[in-house]
């Protein structure tokens, strides 16, 4: 069915998410990825229902700050458990245990690898929701019907329309020239 | 799949014999002979040296014995896991490990000068040692000259056993292309990897625990294999990245490659220290001086110095070095990490031996350089002239189009 920016479910007026476009394979949505990185789009995503080798690459993504984050959070887990059980230890309530000096650095080590290692998975679970930013209860793209099979056997490119680049007419007539086996226009 | 798998999966496939093999006139033709030379220097060193201190001779050739010996046995254990696991990714380096691994018949030879200075190095073997020494009596029945003998035999057996059967193996699937030699050494890789545990902490306590001969720790054999692994994958990420370099294999192993043998490198760097902590850290929570005898040594005078570079160059340097992921795949990156790696490899050897005979303090010596000359000698003149005999990977492999098709998720 040929792309007709006219054909939209609601008022053609009203503000809309974008263009959703349904491709058959993985290689169909990886080379048309690549078509839409290279010309220039900034606010898009693609959509699989498994991880496609290689695809962050087509799609021109830079590397996630995440592993930051994690080792941030990990150094900042390590120095608050071992400075706890400084604290504790050797300053707040002193106590001799097994003849050992009060600042028994040895002691302290697998408290310190612990606390460091929990803040650092911490730091990658909410660190990664966050940058997703989830929890989310409601996307646009949920509206589209085709859009279900996203967890069965079809792969999508959704581009934003808040996109600088973005024109409903030759977004849309470009998804369809890299092959798409359906366009359409999402409400928002 | 990305453009790229898909590129090199078809242009590689089949790789040609002369892709993986050293060309005639390359420079690498050359290191047989040259390292046999220092091979002689060394044993020549070792020899005038060695007469007018046959001690510390024989402290130094254990040190670099041991070191050679851990780097083969790493190896085989890294070939094993591969095929155990049926691991894909590694195919393209695993004929580094193998021509590595085939070394150890040669390192059985390089163990019988120790047999001569048994008594300069291990107390217990000295006659009468155990006569007023209720715990060496105890001992006896296992710390005993013939029983050590026997069980040295043992293990240089069956580990020149199983690295027989797996390098002949991979060699003769380059000539047939026999799939069913990778599932019959799969098949295989489990119980040669349980009888590998066995054997290799047994011989570590043997060759190394018993120089302390009261001393007691259940993990030493861990300590020493997680020794030994770091050991070789810092060799393998050296050889790797020279291979490169010297335009061997340059379009086999790829960046891909190189950033799964530095995420073993880096693992095993933080299981080293995991493990060579949890040795102290009991130890010196339970405070018994058979177990404290052997810290205490190392923790004091300028042993302490060498126990704190140890624990900074073997363990937080690396880790943190290791940890980004553009280290691991550029070449010159990875290779100076490999590199620094083998070094604290040795430093750890050393300082787990060298206390036992220079109590007061770290003491080197020329005799250090000239044992690690000579074997070192004898081990690369070795593996340098299988490696211009064969192919530089297994060509012939199942998984030799996975593994050079491999990418990084």
């Amino acid at each position: 069915m040929p792309f007709d920016p006219s054909r939209t479910s609601g008022s053609s007026r009203a503000p809309y998410y974008g263009i959703l476009a349904e491709f058959a394979t993985p290689a169909d949505l990886y080379h048309a990825c690549e078509r839409v990185r290279d010309a220039g789009f900034t606010r898009w995503d693609a959509h699989t229902p498994f991880p496609v080798h290689g695809l962050e690459g087509a799609m021109g993504l830079r590397r996630s700050p995440l592993p930051w984050i994690v080792l941030g959070m990990g150094l900042l887990g390590a120095a608050l458990g071992f400075v706890l059980q400084w604290w504790v230890h050797a300053s707040a309530y002193p106590l001799v245990i097994s003849g050992k000096p009060y600042f028994a650095w040895p002691a302290f080590v697998p408290i310190t690898f612990e606390v460091g290692i929990l803040f650092a998975a911490l730091g990658a679970v909410f660190g990664m929701f966050g940058l997703n930013r989830l929890p989310m209860h409601h996307h646009p793209l949920f509206r589209s019907k085709v859009f279900e099979r996203v967890t069965d056997d079809a792969f999508f490119i959704s581009i934003e329309s808040w996109d600088p680049l973005f024109d409903q007419s030759a977004t849309g007539k470009l998804l369809e020239s890299l092959g798409a086996r359906s366009v359409e226009i999402l409400e928002s | 799949m990305s453009e790229r798998a898909v590129a090199s999966e078809r242009d590689l496939v089949a790789l040609r014999p002369e892709q993986a093999t050293i060309p005639p006139g390359h420079p690498w033709n050359r290191i047989p002979l040259i390292a046999a030379v220092c091979a002689l220097l060394g044993a020549a060193a070792c020899a005038i040296l060695g007469a007018a201190n046959p001690k510390q001779f024989f402290f130094s050739w254990l040190v670099s014995f041991l070191f050679f010996l851990s780097l083969a046995l790493g190896a085989l254990f890294f070939v094993l896991i591969q095929y155990a696991s049926q691991g894909g990714w590694g195919i393209v380096v695993r004929r580094i490990g193998e021509t590595i691994f085939a070394m150890l018949p040669l390192m059985a030879a390089l163990f019988l000068p120790l047999l001569l200075g048994l008594r300069d190095l291990y107390s217990w073997t000295v006659p009468g040692a155990a006569e007023h020494d209720a715990l060496l009596r105890w001992k006896a029945p296992y710390l005993n000259v013939p029983f050590f003998l026997i069980r040295a035999a043992l293990y240089f057996g069956i580990w020149s056993f199983i690295a027989i059967l797996y390098y002949r193996g991979s060699r003769g699937q380059d000539v047939t292309g026999d799939p069913g030699v990778s599932a019959r050494l799969r098949r295989i890789a489990g119980p040669a990897i349980i009888v590998l545990a066995v054997t290799q902490t047994l011989a570590s306590i043997d060759w190394i625990m018993s120089l302390t001969p009261k001393w007691y720790s259940t993990i030493f054999g861990v300590y020493f294999f997680a020794g030994s692994f770091v050991g070789f994958i810092a060799l393998l990420s050296v050889v790797a990245v020279a291979m490169r370099r010297a335009r061997l294999l340059d379009t086999v192993i790829s960046a891909e490659h190189l950033h799964d043998i530095g995420k073993f490198l880096f693992a095993f760097t933080a299981f080293w220290a995991y493990i060579a902590f949890s040795q102290f850290l009991l130890m010196w929570y339970a405070n018994l001086p058979e177990e404290t005898i052997w810290y205490k040594a190392r923790l004091e005078g300028s042993w302490m110095y060498v126990t704190l570079f140890l624990a900074a160059g073997h363990f937080v340097a690396p880790f943190f070095y290791l940890m980004g992921r553009t280290v691991k795949r550029k070449g010159a990156t990875l290779a100076a990490g490999g590199a620094w790696l083998l070094a604290m490899h040795f430093v750890d050897l050393y300082w787990q031996v060298m206390p036992t005979l220079h109590p007061e303090g770290l003491r080197p010596s020329a005799l250090d350089v000239a044992a690690l000359v000579a074997i070192g000698g004898c081990f690369v003149a070795a593996a340098s002239w299988l490696l211009r005999r064969q192919a530089l990977v297994p060509l012939r492999d199942p998984r030799l189009a996975e593994s050079l098709a491999f990418e990084n998720a």
